[in-house]
């Protein structure tokens, strides 16, 4: 095995709504620049999971977490203002969700809250960031209007050109395909693909042809628990754990 | 059975569209009536000139003008008010009794008819502050009225902004209360805009709350005078402000000049005229608001 920089890490992680026990003793290392697909059936915890990583869990009241969770080896819990972290770890939810406003705005959004007032800083990182997301292209004449006009794939991958603007470290992502046609499946797929040269990325996924085209580690979890973590060269051809083998051959879940 | 229940899908339509129906007619004829029965005041004269006492051919241009004054006074108290309780419970209140009790407040005050909103007024905002009857108190009992009004609908509106625009704002490092500014009331404005149509319709038509706390006399405004110290401006708030429904109420009851009826019956239809007008230009207004924010539709 190469030696890869560790990004993330958790140690020991637990998680319990209310007295359902979400997450079960974690204990996994993310590498740096590189695809990390998170697999397994619904209700498996995967989403719980990617959540803990920019604490969005917080905003259920009944969430108690135990156990940690490192960025950059600062505790991420502990060590990290939420602004902050959020900051450096961006995420792109399942339906895509652009705020209501024009698409130049939706990209601003972030740069501005962060303080960013000059025009000419706000024009750039929204060009910027449209272009790494693969849509400026699309959306270069539409900049006023309303986002909500967009294709669904287009405002999908709007969302994640959102999250780029705020110049993240770590992006993660939950089932962002889901509610998406092939082709615009496709084209996010391709967009991760370039996306790892600078950000290291953590994705949800249903779709097991897609952890596979994707991803360069997968971890698969079921009932709460990391069943078995490896190169998703490993964990589609040899499993070591029976569990991971029924699952990915749709024996079951 | 397929027929059964489509033949009764069809009832149902009909009878919707039959009592929709019902609805607009009866909306048409009340005000084709107000406006017939007031058509020979509806000229400029009417609306500009003052009442004259005990003789024909009075105006109503004061009541007019306090009328638009005290809605405008009372959104500015209601406003933020309103708004900031209705982002509280929205946002920050959690699900516990005292909320409960807050909840249960405002429904209770704004089911409270209007005339014992008025006579807490003259308590309060024109004896014990001994302002006497003011437009200011007039302004601020109505605003008891509107308050839970628009709390309610401010609470409505923000909770129907969709919690995945609230989640992608937090995702992005913004602070609750940025999210609150930036996202959640600009993309509440439609609702909002409701509410403060609403809310300005029923100052224009309250009576009841008025007559004992803004009172029943204007006194002589110079228009010219726009000085909101002095006691002859009409932009001071310190001074009576008959409305115009209070107006119309009086010059019912008790008018004493010989054209009464047709004063009260002008008065009514530019009362009503001016809700209308009201209530298009706050379209407008939230229409370019929302725009404003939202950018131009692409879907036209």
């Amino acid at each position: 095995m190469e030696n890869n920089d560790i990004k993330i890490s958790t140690n020991s992680l637990e998680l319990f709504y209310g007295d359902i026990h979400a997450l079960k003793n974690i204990n996994v290392e993310i590498e740096e620049r590189k695809v990390t697909a998170l697999i397994g059936p619904s209700g498996c915890g995967k989403s719980t999971f990617l959540k803990t990583l920019n604490r969005m869990n917080d905003l259920i009241p009944s969430v108690r977490i135990t156990g940690d969770v490192y960025l950059d080896n600062l505790n991420v819990y502990k060590q990290y203002d939420i602004v902050e972290l959020r900051k450096r770890v961006g995420m792109v939810f399942q339906k895509p969700n652009p705020f209501p406003m024009s698409v130049y705005d939706n990209i601003a959004y972030g740069p501005r809250i962060h303080g960013i007032k000059a025009k000419n800083k706000l024009d750039e990182a929204v060009e910027k960031s449209l272009r790494n997301a693969a849509l400026w292209d699309e959306v270069k004449d539409r900049l006023k209007q309303n986002a909500l006009g967009l294709s669904g794939g287009q405002q999908q991958r709007l969302c994640i050109a959102r999250v780029l603007a705020v110049e993240p470290e770590v992006v993660l992502m939950d089932e962002p395909t889901s509610a998406l046609d092939p082709i615009s499946t496709l084209k996010i797929e391709d967009l991760i693909d370039d996306l790892k040269e600078k950000y290291t990325i953590v994705i949800v996924t249903h779709n097991m042809q897609q952890a596979g085209r994707i991803s360069d580690k997968t971890a698969f979890f079921l009932h709460g628990e990391v069943v078995e973590f490896d190169s998703t060269e490993k964990i589609f051809s040899m499993p070591t754990d029976k569990r991971t083998e029924d699952y990915i051959t749709g024996r079951f879940g | 059975m397929k027929i059964k229940s489509q033949s009764a899908d069809k009832a149902a339509t009909i009878v919707f569209y039959i009592i929709a129906g019902i609805v607009v007619l009866l909306l048409a004829v009340f005000v084709g009536y107000l406006l017939y029965q007031g058509r020979d005041r509806l000229n400029l004269h009417f609306i500009f000139s003052a009442p004259v006492f005990g003789k024909e051919g009075g105006g109503i241009g004061p009541q007019l003008f306090n009328s638009l004054y005290m809605v405008f006074l009372s959104m500015l108290i209601t406003l933020p008010i309103g708004l900031s309780a209705g982002i509280y419970l929205a946002e920050y209140a959690k699900p516990s009794k005292v909320t409960n009790i807050i909840r249960f407040c405002i429904e209770a005050l704004s089911s409270l008819p209007s005339i014992v909103i008025g006579l807490f007024g003259l308590l309060i905002f024109v004896n014990l502050t001994g302002w006497k009857y003011t437009l200011m108190g007039g302004a601020l009992t109505v605003s008891v009225l509107n308050l839970p009004v628009i709390t309610r609908i401010s609470e409505d509106a923000l909770r129907n902004v969709s919690p995945s625009i609230k989640e992608a704002s937090l995702a992005l490092g913004a602070t609750h209360w940025q999210t609150i500014l930036k996202v959640l009331v600009p993309s509440a404005i439609p609702g909002l805009v409701t509410g403060v149509i609403l809310t300005t319709g029923r100052v224009f038509g309250e009576a009841a709350a008025l007559l004992y706390t803004a009172g029943m006399s204007s006194p002589v405004l110079h228009f010219s005078n726009l000085n909101p110290l002095s006691h002859g401006s009409p932009l001071n708030p310190f001074r009576p402000a008959e409305t115009l429904a209070v107006y119309i109420w009086q010059v019912n009851s008790e008018g004493l000049a010989p054209d009464a009826r047709k004063i009260a019956d002008g008065a009514s239809a530019i009362l009503i005229i001016a809700v209308f007008l009201f209530n298009i230009v706050a379209r407008i207004i939230g229409r370019s608001l929302n725009a404003k924010f939202t950018g131009k539709s692409s879907r036209k």
